[in-house]
C-alpha cells in the first residue's frame, strides 16, 4: 500500500507534522542547492524518536483507533494474504438469507514447498468505503450470518478441514429483525456447537472483537490477536454510556476494561500476539500477511496432531478455568 | 373530600410519581412488603400485601407478575433444596473503578439482595422430580454475569452430569458484568461448552427466561434450553430497547421483546404464568424421563472428583 495515502490518526499528528517538515526541506534542498543534509538527517532522527515513543507507549484508546483504521486489512484481504488465488466463497444460511457481514469459504494454505492444506475460513467483513460498509453492514451480523457460519463449521467437520475464524466486529447488529430471528440464540448455539466441533479451530482477532458478536465465531483451540487488536465484553463507548453515563468517557472505559492483546495474553485468555509492522498493519499489508501465515501455520501444524476427542477436550480445558473469584471458608 | 376521592387522588398521585410500567420493575422492598396494601405497577389497583405474599407475587386484579428474588423463587418451586457453592464470592480482577469502585458495588449489592452473588444454585426436589436448579437474582447488580455466575452455573451443569439429573435455569439478567471485562465475556463460552457436554449426554435442560433477560445471558445458556419457557410478563432480548431505537432511529412496537412477542416469532416454546410454573416444569421433566426411558437417580460420580481451586487463572 502506498504509504502516502494512509489516513493518519489523531494521535499521530506530531509525527505527521514532522514528516511534512522533512519533506519540505528535502524539496527546498533540491530547488536551491543549499546544503541541508545535516539538518534533514537530524530531523529524520528526531522523527524516528517520536515514532518510537508514539508506538511503544500506546494507550488502549489509541490501539483501538489503529484497530478500527479503515485501511487495516479486512477479512477478505486477510484471506487473500494467506493464499492469493484460492478463495472459493460459500454463501447462504439455506434459510432464505446470505448475510454479507459474515463471509466464509475455502482457501488452500501452503504447508510445504508444493503441498497445501484446504482450510475453512470464516470472518466478519468490514468495508473499505461507505458503499462496501453498507453492503457488509459495518461488520455487524444478523442471526442469519451466524447460522451461515454454523453451516460452514459443520461442512468443515464433515470434510475434516481445519477452521480459521477472523474476528473484526463492533458486535452483532442491534435491530428488530435480529431480535425476531433470535440473535441471542444464534450466537449461543454457535458457542455450543463450536465447543463440540471435531476439527481444529483457530481464531484471529484482527481488529475489534466486541461482545457476543465476536464469540459467535470465537470458540477456538487457539486464539491469536494482532498487536493492536482489542477484545472486549462491550464497546468502550457502550460501557462508558452505561457506567459513566456518557460515551465521552470511552477512553477511560477502554483503559479500565483491559481490552488490549497484551492484557488478554497476560490473563491467559489468548495464545499469542502477532506483531504488526511499525505504525500498524495498515502500513504494510504484505508483511502483515506473512506474519499471520507464520503464526497460523504453526498452530495448524500443532493441532493436526490431535484427534476429534482431544480437540474437543483441549477446547473445554482452555475455557473451563477462566474466571476470577474467591471461595470462602464456612 | 370524601374518603373515596382521597383514595382516588392518592392513587393518581402515586401513578404520576413513578409507576410507569416501562420503568424498571423493581422488586418490592421489605418496607413495602410490610405495608397493608401494595399498589400494582400495572393496573394500579390496591392488593392486600398479605394476599400477594401468600401467593406467587402476582396481581390479583390484572395478573401482573412482580419481580421476585432467587430465594423466593426457590421457595415457590421446591419442596426441599440443597444449595451448592454458596461460598463462592466475586473478586476484582481488573481493580475496576468507574464512578464507584467495583468492590464497593459488590458490598452494596450484598446488602441490597441479601445474597452474595447473582445466582443461587443447588439440587432441588420438585414434587417427585429431583433437578439441578439455578436461579438468577436481578437485585444483585442487575443479575449481571460475572465469573462467579459463570462458575456456579458451570459447576451446577457438572453436578447434573455427574448425577444424571435434568437441569433447570431461571435467568434474569441485564447481561455481562462490565466490571469484569473479558473474564465476564468468557463465561458465555464456559457455560455454553458445559452445556455442550450435557447435550451430548442426552440430559434435559429447561431454560426459563424471566423479567428481564438480556445480553450475554440471552446469547449463552439462556437460549440453549431443549425447552425454552418465557415467564408471563417477561421482557427478553439480546440488545436493549434503547440501543436498538438509537441504531435504527425508529419507534419500536409496544410489545417488542415481550414474552408473547418471542412466542409469536418462534423464539420460545411457551409462555407460562408463574402460578403454573412448578406444575409445568415437573410435567416436562416427567415427559422427557418417560420418553428417554431413564429414571433420574443420584448415582455415584462417573467423572471422578474435580479439582476445586480457590481461584481461577486470572485472579
Amino acid at each position: 500500500m502506498d504509504a502516502n495515502k494512509i489516513t493518519p490518526m489523531e494521535f499521530e499528528k506530531p509525527l505527521i507534522a514532522m514528516n511534512e517538515k522533512i519533506e519540505e526541506l528535502v524539496k527546498l534542498g533540491q530547488e536551491t542547492d543549499a546544503n541541508l543534509e545535516s539538518e534533514i538527517s537530524r530531523l529524520r532522527k528526531h522523527a524516528e524518536d517520536i515514532k518510537q515513543k508514539l508506538y511503544s507507549n500506546l494507550k488502549p484508546a489509541e490501539r483501538l483507533q489503529i484497530a478500527r483504521h479503515p485501511q487495516r486489512p479486512n477479512f477478505l484481504e486477510v484471506a487473500r494474504l494467506l493464499s492469493p488465488d484460492t478463495w472459493v466463497e460459500l454463501c447462504g444460511d439455506r434459510g432464505g438469507t446470505d448475510d454479507r457481514a459474515i463471509l466464509g469459504g475455502i482457501i488452500e494454505i501452503p504447508t510445504g514447498k508444493s503441498e497445501s492444506q484446504p482450510v475453512m475460513i470464516i470472518g466478519t467483513q468490514k468495508g473499505r468505503n461507505m458503499k462496501e460498509n453498507l453492503e457488509h453492514n459495518f461488520g455487524m451480523a444478523n442471526p442469519e450470518g451466524y447460522r451461515k457460519a454454523l453451516r460452514l463449521f459443520q461442512h468443515a467437520e464433515k470434510f475434516k478441514m481445519p477452521v480459521i475464524t477472523v474476528i473484526d466486529t463492533p458486535g452483532a447488529y442491534p435491530g428488530i429483525d435480529g431480535e425476531q430471528h433470535g440473535i441471542g440464540q444464534a450466537i449461543a448455539f454457535n458457542i455450543r456447537e463450536m465447543a463440540r466441533l471435531r476439527v481444529p479451530i483457530i481464531s484471529l482477532v484482527t481488529g475489534e472483537g466486541c461482545s457476543g458478536g465476536a464469540l459467535g465465531i470465537g470458540v477456538a483451540n487457539k486464539i491469536y490477536m494482532m498487536e493492536h487488536a482489542v477484545y472486549t465484553v462491550i464497546s468502550p463507548e457502550g460501557c462508558a454510556s452505561i457506567l459513566w453515563r456518557s460515551a465521552e468517557f470511552a477512553s477511560q472505559a477502554a483503559e479500565a476494561m483491559k481490552i488490549t492483546a497484551q492484557d488478554l495474553l497476560e490473563f491467559g485468555m489468548i495464545d499469542g500476539i502477532i506483531e504488526e509492522p511499525a505504525g500498524g498493519a495498515h502500513h504494510n499489508h504484505h508483511e502483515t500477511g506473512q506474519r499471520i501465515l507464520k503464526a497460523l501455520g504453526g498452530a495448524l501444524k500443532d493441532l493436526s496432531k490431535l484427534d476429534g476427542d482431544a480437540l474437543v477436550k483441549q477446547r473445554y480445558d482452555k475455557f473451563r478455568p477462566i474466571g476470577a473469584f474467591k471461595e470462602t471458608a464456612k | 373530600m370524601t374518603l373515596r376521592d382521597w383514595f382516588a387522588s392518592k392513587k393518581k398521585e402515586k401513578s404520576q410519581q413513578n409507576l410507569d410500567t416501562n420503568a424498571v420493575n423493581n422488586r418490592l422492598t421489605d418496607a413495602e412488603l410490610c405495608q397493608l396494601w401494595t399498589q400494582c405497577y400495572k393496573c394500579q389497583e390496591n392488593i392486600p400485601t398479605k394476599e400477594l405474599r401468600s401467593g406467587v407475587m402476582v396481581c390479583i386484579h390484572c395478573g401482573y407478575h412482580f419481580r421476585i428474588g432467587a430465594q423466593e423463587r426457590i421457595a415457590q418451586l421446591c419442596d426441599s433444596f440443597e444449595e451448592l457453592d454458596a461460598l463462592l464470592i466475586p473478586d476484582d480482577p481488573l481493580s475496576f473503578n468507574d464512578t464507584q469502585p467495583y468492590l464497593e458495588r459488590q458490598k452494596e449489592a450484598l446488602q441490597k439482595s441479601g445474597i452474595n452473588e447473582a445466582v443461587v444454585t443447588g439440587i432441588g426436589q420438585m414434587g417427585k422430580e429431583t433437578v439441578a436448579l439455578g436461579v438468577m437474582d436481578f437485585t444483585y447488580l442487575g443479575g449481571s454475569m460475572g465469573s462467579v455466575v459463570g462458575e456456579k452455573i458451570t459447576r451446577l451443569i457438572e453436578a447434573a452430569l455427574d448425577n444424571n439429573l435434568p437441569l433447570i435455569l431461571f435467568s434474569s439478567s441485564g447481561g455481562a458484568r462490565m466490571q469484569e471485562g473479558t473474564f465476564s465475556l468468557m463465561q458465555m463460552v464456559k457455560t455454553g461448552a458445559a452445556l455442550a457436554q450435557m447435550h451430548e449426554a442426552g440430559l434435559l435442560y429447561i431454560s426459563v427466561l424471566t423479567e428481564p433477560t438480556f445480553g450475554g445471558v440471552t446469547a449463552s445458556f439462556g437460549t440453549l434450553g431443549d425447552v425454552i419457557i418465557a415467564e408471563q410478563g417477561a421482557r427478553i432480548g439480546f440488545a436493549g430497547r434503547r440501543v436498538i431505537e438509537q441504531t435504527i432511529r425508529q419507534k419500536l412496537p409496544p410489545d417488542f421483546q415481550t414474552a408473547s412477542y418471542l412466542l409469536k416469532y418462534g423464539q420460545v416454546d411457551m409462555v407460562v404464568p408463574r402460578v403454573q410454573m412448578k406444575d409445568t416444569l415437573v410435567n416436562l421433566v416427567r415427559l422427557h424421563r418417560v420418553s428417554s426411558g431413564s429414571t433420574p437417580k443420584r448415582s455415584t460420580s462417573k467423572r471422578g472428583k474435580k479439582e476445586k481451586s480457590a481461584a481461577g487463572t486470572g485472579s
